[in-house]
């Protein structure tokens, strides 16, 4: 938020309100055609999951006739049953975005079932067939971005160490660390990830304290799957490393280390569904995407990034866009050298398995328990 | 009648009976009342000021908290079940404060209450419900109980502060919830957030009829006035109250001081295992990192606002549950980042404790005994 220069007419304002203090002023009324409510687990300017969305939601405000209402910090407790419910009674709110993954069962589920007329659109959940018709989860395989941020991470590191920081050995998280080591192996073929869990999504000195120890070790590219990547990115590029971003484009923190970056594109999609809503189209209840359907995208290249680099990963890209390239293509071996996708199976972006993984590929040193 | 008036005797026997007022008779019951009154009036001008000086109406401020917080019936239901937590983890700080023990651990005995309860639903697959929400009590109970008996032990027997040992038990608790519900109590269906197996609809103890409030509300008012007729109407809550003014006189005097510690902690853990209980069984239907979501260290914050007395916790609870509830409110009408309502939490705090010196100084007030 915007902290104002205190002018001495504030300050008048404020006490005279004060010692006058007895009228209440009635809100005035909202002049609007359909009010969106968006409800962030953490700080809506993390420079992470949460800004992300927050962009999205900015986009809207740009569109007309619609108004956005947005509330940060909210557990995933009733609390973000009561927000939503206040938004949709206090606020008039016909279509929703609770936006962590925690809030969707039983929070948006009890709410969508409490409000069938209303739209719930949730980041990240498994909408099944048992689950209320008028709700719906949307993700995007970000997965592919992070495999491109692999591969220009791949030409860019000297020692051939990757760092990653990570929060919890989840399918979601182990994907992209796959991903991103699969990328940097199509560049280098000797290149190696050293994960590190921090245990929760959230936790900033276990963030900084993994990229000094990934440092130490001789790591020198680095990136993460944290709700707030700004701890790694700072600290990362304060001891000399370089990085790719994740969630939203973190160049801004770190203009000289920031190589590239998998990023949210909510900045897209969050106006075609309401579009889709004012054309009397129904948004598919399970809704997914990659590059492709803009779902995600890759930051703009930092300056360090090499030509050969900016080449092979533009190459990679426009085949994803274009549909024909499949990352998780067997032969592929987890790190203890077990075959997890067998020779002549390709599993894409869509394949259910891949939202089971629970193995680390080859390359990556760490393990998920 | 001259005789009332030549007997001195008479004359001083009588007239500080008649003589002094209704203020100087009720002095200390009007003090509880006007002393934290006074202190939220000036928390909220002072916020008032806070808020003004970020540009925005202090008149808006108010009228959108008493709206988000008590102006409809939704808002005191929002109120209601914010406030029905804080009253049970409240009591986790204020049974122990009886005996002069600072305990701040209420958020572990929460996190292993809602493990002990979860444990206890899923080791019952196939009772009647009625059987299972018990036995979800007793478990939640006992595990938050012998949870605070563990600090107040530390304190009896190895002389451990228990101030310290209940805080660094919150860690080992979550660190323990993290591990079952990531390991051993994982429902392997939850691929992307590690929760244990829900315990079922039909064991879920609902909300009060009429209302969207949950049963913890009813749950925690039984605690608390129980926990003020323990304390102010009991030969034990006499002699807890004995042994927390002077240690060495309540041994003098032959009280159990041991006995009276372990009891009391047991108590105390036991409300917010409760409290732990009642997230699970109304709210979130399982166990998961969610249920980490700090109302054990609010209740400290409401027990210290109740100067430590349990019915005084009930209205505390309220009121924070209010400010709480209104935050959303501040957030969407005012632009007002989430952080204001901590703000506001903390200027109210220290506004009470700053108080506290009041007590017994009033002039008016004051008896003459």
């Amino acid at each position: 938020m915007d902290s104002r220069r205190i002018s001495r007419r504030h300050l008048l304002q404020g006490s005279a309100a004060l010692t006058l203090g007895t009228a209440l002023r009635a809100p005035s009324a909202h002049a609007a055609d359909t009010t969106i409510g968006f409800i962030y687990v953490g700080s809506r300017d993390d420079y992470g999951y949460n800004q992300a969305h927050a962009q999205g939601a900015a986009a809207l405000k740009k569109m007309p006739g619609l108004k956005v209402v947005e509330e940060e910090k909210v557990p995933e407790t009733d609390a973000v049953e009561k927000t939503m419910e206040s938004m949709i009674n206090l606020d008039g709110a016909t279509l929703l975005f609770p936006t962590s993954f925690g809030y969707y069962n039983p929070h948006v589920i009890k709410m969508a079932s409490k409000f069938p007329k209303l739209r719930f659109e949730h980041c990240g959940g498994l909408w099944t067939d048992k689950d209320p018709k008028n709700a719906g989860s949307y993700f995007g395989y970000i997965d592919e971005a992070q495999y491109i941020s692999g591969i220009v991470a791949g030409y860019s590191t000297k020692s051939g160490k990757l760092g990653f920081v990570a929060a919890k050995p989840i399918p979601q998280v182990l994907r992209n660390i796959n991903a991103f080591t699969m990328g940097a192996k199509l560049a280098n073929p000797k290149a190696t990830t050293q994960v590190i869990f921090t245990g929760d999504w959230s936790m900033p000195v276990k963030e900084a304290e993994a990229t000094n120890s990934l440092i130490d070790q001789g790591v020198d590219v680095l990136t993460c799957h944290v709700d707030g990547p700004k701890t790694m990115v700072e600290n990362a590029a304060r001891r000399g490393a370089m990085v790719c971003g994740y969630h939203v484009n973190q160049s801004p923190l770190a203009p000289k280390a920031y190589l590239t970056g998998a990023e949210w594109n909510w900045e897209a999609l969050y106006p075609k569904f309401v579009k889709m809503i004012a054309a009397g189209e129904s948004i598919p209840n399970f809704y997914r995407g990659g590059l492709k359907e803009e779902i995600v995208k890759v930051s703009p290249y930092g300056e360090a990034v090499s030509a050969e680099a900016r080449k092979h990963a533009d190459d990679v890209k426009a085949k994803l866009i274009a549909g024909d390239y499949t990352i998780f293509k067997g032969p592929i071996s987890d790190n203890k050298g077990k075959t997890v996708i067998a020779a002549g199976t390709d599993r894409d972006q869509k394949d259910p398995e891949l939202e089971k993984m629970d193995y680390l590929v080859e390359g990556v040193i760490g393990a998920t328990s | 009648m001259t005789t009332d008036v030549a007997d001195p005797v008479e004359a001083v026997a009588v007239a500080p009976a008649a003589d002094p007022g209704f203020l100087q008779r009720h002095g200390g019951t009007i003090e509880y009342v006007l002393i934290p009154g006074a202190a939220l009036v000036g928390a909220l001008g002072v916020f008032g000021i806070f808020v003004a000086l970020f540009g925005k109406a202090p008149l808006d401020l108010y009228f959108y908290m008493y709206q988000g917080a008590f102006g409809t019936w939704f808002s005191w239901q929002n109120t209601l079940t914010r406030a029905a937590p804080l009253i049970l983890t409240a009591l986790c700080t204020a049974l122990p404060a009886q005996l002069g023990m600072v305990i701040i651990g209420g958020e572990g005995a929460l996190l292993i209450g809602a493990l002990a309860a979860t444990g206890a639903a899923l080791a019952l697959p196939s009772m009647p419900p009625l059987l299972v929400q018990l036995a979800m009590i007793c478990a939640g109970m006992a595990g938050g109980g012998l949870w605070i008996m563990l600090a107040g032990g530390l304190r009896q027997y190895r002389g451990v502060n228990e101030t310290i040992s209940s805080l660094l038990l919150v860690y080992i608790a979550l660190a323990i919830l993290n591990h079952l519900v990531e390991g051993l109590m994982r429902d392997p269906a939850s691929l992307n957030k590690p929760s244990t197996r829900e315990i079922g609809a039909a064991n879920m103890i609902g909300a009060i009829p009429g209302t969207d409030v949950h049963w913890g509300l009813v749950f925690g008012l039984i605690a608390a006035i129980a926990s003020y007729i323990l304390i102010y109407h009991t030969v034990f809550g006499f002699a807890a109250r004995v042994a927390g003014g002077n240690i060495r006189a309540a041994k003098i005097v032959g009280l159990g001081v041991g006995k009276l510690i372990m009891t009391i902690c047991f108590l105390a853990g036991a409300s917010a295992g409760l409290a732990g209980m009642v997230e699970v069984a109304a709210v979130q239907g399982r166990t998961n990192a969610n249920l980490a979501a700090g109302y054990g260290f609010t209740g400290i914050l409401v027990a210290f606002l109740a100067r430590q007395n349990p019915l005084a916790i009930i209205p505390v609870a309220i009121l924070l549950g209010g400010i709480s509830a209104s935050g959303g409110l501040l957030q969407r009408r005012l632009g007002l980042p989430d952080a204001s309502v901590q703000v506001l939490q903390g200027i109210i705090f220290v506004f009470v404790l700053a108080s506290d010196a009041l007590y017994g100084r009033i002039g008016l007030l004051k008896g003459k005994s």
